[in-house]
């Protein structure tokens, strides 16, 4: 088969007018969408917890690292800010921005796990007055644990009453094991 | 020696003008005047080119009423004539017809010359050739009439009219053919003798063909076409446009359409300008715009499509020599159903769920994301000469594939494409071919092809496809030799040596994960933080082969077998696809140590013709070691939730069917027409049906014609498909955290089985002698039913196309 090879390259200096310098590698693709990380930080004013979804190769085969920085005290109000990043790129890009300037096309959603006695509102709205979900307000009730998912929909059907009629594309979708003690 | 009769030439520019005609006539008279009416008349009709006798020519005298063929040395005796002039009419099956006056005097020989073109390959300016296309598989082709019945529509759409082709598509407008069950990188399309290198492996990427640009489509089924290529598992679709005749004329065309579906509507016109020293040029172009389709009751969003295209050909065409310059340009935007974009488990379950599309706005004629951009450009060169050794011809031809795929988007990339290539192409070639004897036919070729792809960073996407450059050598000499008049047999090699440079970026969790640095360090060009630079080099050869042979056991009687080995390099996306593929929903993973698949086919094909009857029975077999499929292998948890993830694989496949295509001429005025086609494909080491065959399907048509009624024709067509029973289960359950519930994806099970009717009709209205306008209505889905179909990849959101009226006039001149 070196003959073929040889012909071939060979050949390619006929069409090497047109082609580039092989020299040249192309340059890597940061994911400038991809969001790696989802940290919530949930603040009483005495207790601070942080939930945190990492998973920084994005749909690559390894697996996200969920961490919740401890329990929360039951019967609290906690004032609670939700950041997203982009880790794959250096430094980090911070998508919030992203998402401030496009509120209409984005909600966040709260789901309290069965089990789990707590209950979420709203702080932020959009432009038009309804829900965005950057900061939300989570009061505990008495002790006990279940799961808390959080939901960024894009581009959902605004207003809407929950997850059952906001349609649009699920762009965020974790779920954290909240303990409340 | 040929001599030019210009009375007779005035006769083909009324008919098809596209092709031209030397008519010799050679009269031998003889002395001896007679009053009695038994002088006799020997035809004799051959081969213009190469004087081999055209047998099975039909010859109608319209004094006589008689209709008779040509026996095997292309010739018939009629006796008892009169001494005086007969009108006869001659047509052969891949010739243009020829109309004529005799005046006999006793016994007259006459000898007719047709511009045969069973294999005008080369088509325009290169002079007919048998060994082009393959001669012990039988060749179905699309009428003319046909091809501009479907205007409006994509080169798949039309090539569904031949029974075992099916098309796979991607919504209203992006639709694929499928020969046999097979389709994509396993199918070859060449477009005015150009292998069309437009990102074909995708499932989504249509073929970028204007279908106005086309005057003549035909199809091999199989591998047997190794002129082509050796990786045409499913088969060859070879598209042309015509030749043009060596006299002076201008003519052309203007056709425009306008359907209630999509509210759009198409216009294209061409116009050709000859003369009689052999100069040509046609220049065509193509306007097309639809807003968004419907189905029976909803509007289907976002699935606008707007196209402009035009080619421009020009060339000499002499007997012994010619040139021509091809060139066309492909220009489509198309949309995709808005609410067709869900990619995560959950957001799938809810559209299957809803069983219509989430999102459905007012009709518009918007096109917005997700869409594809496609600028496609072809430029061909070519020069033909022929010497006492045979022909040679020729070839350099380029192309162009610039591929955008924009996708629902945030932020400052809301307008950037999600993919963004652009795929180059050089090709020579150099094509012999000879006559050894009168039997004996050799055709042989080289093709030098050099390919680079460039995947646009500026995305900011990862790149699906990678950075490569591609190198191919091929070489094929293929024979036939005619055994006696009714058998021929064909045999052909065919050698493919194929060479990537490739720069891949892979993720480094994914080059991890598959080992790739254990057997695979020696690529690595950098290590980057999460990425690793590699350039894999890699080669394949591959050597495919065809034998059949074909016989003719009466005139009425036609066998065809054909063997083809085949052997497919695997393309670009099965060998480098990872992460997520948005046109496809699902996450992808391709496999860098991937060998060539190999196919072996039979064909059978059984062929009965007579004036009243004609009937087509096609068979295959087909298998395939190292079939490469993609299957779901797991769920993965991502940020957005839960995603699919399939693997390529490869494994052993078979597959097997069979069609018939019957026309039965019940009177003057009616024909009836069936056409049925079924088709199995299992993966044989898991023993599972494959994905995406073909339901079995029935077409029943009346078609009612009357020339004597301005050439109306009516015809009412019933399609039913029935409901694929034969599927691998790709279901899976997923957990939904945010109801709390494990809910089950049916993405497999395949829909129901449904009936169309369908209503065309058309009429010619003469205005002139030279001119003619034609107005057509057409009425697809005329029931209105509502249906899905199984090889529409987003069926699990949408139903198919409602009723769509549509109607049209064709000015000709």
């Amino acid at each position: 088969m070196k003959f073929f090879k040889y012909a071939l390259l060979a050949s390619t200096l006929i069409f090497a007018s047109c082609s580039d310098d092989d020299d040249n590698t192309p340059d890597p693709v940061n994911e400038e969408e991809v969001i790696t990380t989802l940290t919530v930080t949930l603040d009483s004013g005495s207790d601070t917890v942080v939930m945190q979804y990492q998973d920084l190769d994005g749909d690559g085969p390894d697996a996200a690292t969920v961490t919740v920085s401890g329990p929360l005290s039951a019967n609290t109000s906690y004032d609670a800010a939700i950041v997203l990043l982009n880790e794959t790129e250096d430094p980090a890009e911070n998508i919030n921005e992203e998402i401030e300037e496009e509120d209409l096309d984005h909600q966040f959603f709260y789901t309290v796990g069965s089990g789990l006695d707590a209950n979420t509102s709203y702080v932020d709205l959009d432009s038009e007055g309804n829900p965005l979900g950057l900061n939300f307000v989570l009061n505990t009730g008495g002790a006990s644990s279940g799961g808390l998912t959080i939901t960024l929909r894009h581009e959902p059907n605004k207003p809407n009453t929950g997850l059952e009629n906001a349609a649009g594309e699920t762009d965020i979708e974790v779920t954290f094991d909240v303990t409340i003690e | 020696m040929i001599i030019r009769n210009s009375h007779l030439n005035s006769i083909g520019v009324q008919k098809t003008p596209m092709l031209f005609i030397f008519i010799i006539l050679i009269l031998f008279n003889n002395p001896i005047l007679s009053q009695d009416c038994n002088s006799s008349l020997t035809l004799k009709v051959i081969d213009l080119h190469d004087s081999s006798v055209l047998q099975n020519a039909s010859i109608f005298i319209k004094e006589l009423d008689k209709n008779v063929k040509t026996n095997s040395n292309g010739e018939y005796v009629f006796k008892d004539l009169c001494n005086k002039e007969y009108f006869i009419e001659i047509s052969h099956e891949e010739c243009e017809t020829i109309q004529t006056e005799v005046k006999i005097k006793n016994n007259t020989i006459k000898t007719i010359r047709m511009e045969h073109h069973l294999n005008e390959l080369d088509e325009i300016i290169v002079k007919s050739n048998f060994k082009s296309k393959s001669k012990s598989v039988f060749e179905n082709k699309v009428s003319k009439q046909t091809l501009e019945d479907y205007s409006n529509n994509s080169i798949a759409d039309v090539l569904k009219t031949i029974p075992g082709v099916s098309t796979i598509s991607t919504g209203s407008s992006i639709a694929k053919p499928q020969i046999n069950g097979l389709h994509s990188s396993r199918v070859l399309l060449i477009n005015n003798n150009v292998k069309m290198e437009d990102h074909e492996w995708g499932i989504d990427h249509a073929p970028s063909i204007d279908i106005n640009s086309i005057e003549k489509i035909s199809l091999i089924k199989g591998a047997g076409a190794l002129k082509y290529g050796g990786s045409a598992l499913g088969g060859v679709i070879i598209s042309e446009t015509l030749k043009t005749k060596l006299i002076d004329s201008l003519y052309g065309k203007l056709y425009s359409s306008a359907s209630t579906n999509g509210k759009g509507g198409t216009i294209t016109t061409d116009i050709t300008k000859t003369n009689s020293k052999g100069w040509y040029t046609r220049l065509q172009g193509t306007f097309k715009r639809f807003g968004d389709y419907n189905t029976s009751n909803y509007i289907m969003s976002n699935t606008g499509l707007s196209e402009r295209n035009f080619s421009l050909k020009t060339g000499l065409n002499r007997v012994d020599y010619g040139f021509e310059v091809y060139y066309s340009f492909f220009n489509n935007e198309t949309g995709i159903l808005r609410a067709s974009h869900l990619v995560s488990a959950q957001d799938i379950f809810r559209g299957i769920t809803s069983g219509i599309p989430l999102i459905i706005e007012d009709f518009t004629y918007d096109i917005s994301a997700p869409k594809q951009k496609i600028k496609h450009n072809l430029a061909k060169f070519n020069f033909f000469k022929t010497t006492d050794l045979g022909k040679f011809n020729f070839q350099y031809d380029f192309q162009s594939n610039k591929r955008q795929e924009f996708d629902i988007r945030r932020g400052d990339d809301r307008n950037t494409p999600s993919i963004d290539l652009e795929l180059t192409t050089h090709s020579l070639s150099l094509d012999f071919d000879s006559r050894f004897s009168n039997n004996l036919n050799l055709n042989l070729g080289i093709v030098g092809k050099y390919q680079k792809n460039f995947p646009d960073p500026e995305t900011g996407v990862r790149r699906l496809i990678p950075d490569y450059e591609k190198y191919d050598l091929g070489a094929y000499s293929i024979f036939d030799y005619k055994l006696n008049p009714e058998w021929i047999i064909e045999g052909g090699l065919r050698y493919d040596y194929t060479y990537m440079d490739v720069f891949k970026y892979y993720k480094t969790s994914f080059w991890e994960s598959r080992d790739y640095g254990e057997e695979f360090s020696d690529i690595i060009v950098e290590v980057l933080a999460n990425q690793i630079l590699t350039n894999p080099k890699l080669e394949f050869n591959n050597a495919s082969a065809t034998l059949g042979s074909k016989f003719l056991f009466d005139n009425n009687n036609t066998i065809f077998f054909n063997y083809s080995m085949s052997s497919r390099s695997p393309n670009p996306s099965e060998l480098f696809s990872e992460g997520l593929h948005h046109a496809s929903a699902r996450i992808e993973l391709g496999d860098l140590r991937f060998k060539p698949e190999v196919g072996h086919n039979f064909g059978f094909t059984y062929q009965k013709s007579n004036e009243k009857f004609s009937l087509i029975f096609n068979s295959f077999l087909n298998t395939i070691k190292d079939f490469i499929v993609i299957e779901p292998v797991e769920i993965m948890q991502t940020i957005r939730g839960s995603f699919s993830l399939w693997e390529y694989r490869q494994t052993d496949a078979k597959l097997f069917g069979a069609d018939l295509n019957v026309d039965y001429k019940l009177n003057k005025h009616i024909n009836l027409i069936h056409q049925s086609s079924v088709i199995k494909g299992t993966d044989t080491k898991l023993d599972n049906p494959l994905i995406d065959m073909p339901p079995a399907n029935i077409k029943n048509e009346i078609v009612y014609f009357n020339s004597d009624l301005n050439n109306l024709s009516v015809s009412l067509q019933s399609e039913y498909t029935f409901k694929q029973n034969k599927y691998p289960d790709n279901n899976f359950e997923v957990y939904i955290p945010t109801t709390e519930t494990y809910e089950y994806i049916d993405l497999s099970t395949p829909p129901k089985a449904y009936h169309l009717l369908n209503f065309n009709s058309r009429i010619d209205i003469h205005t002139d002698k030279n001119k003619s306008i034609n107005l057509g209505l057409k009425i697809n889905n005329l029931l209105n039913t509502t249906y899905k179909n199984y090889l529409n990849r987003l069926r699990l959101y949408t139903h198919d196309l409602g009723r769509n009226i549509i109607l049209s006039i064709k000015y000709k001149l």
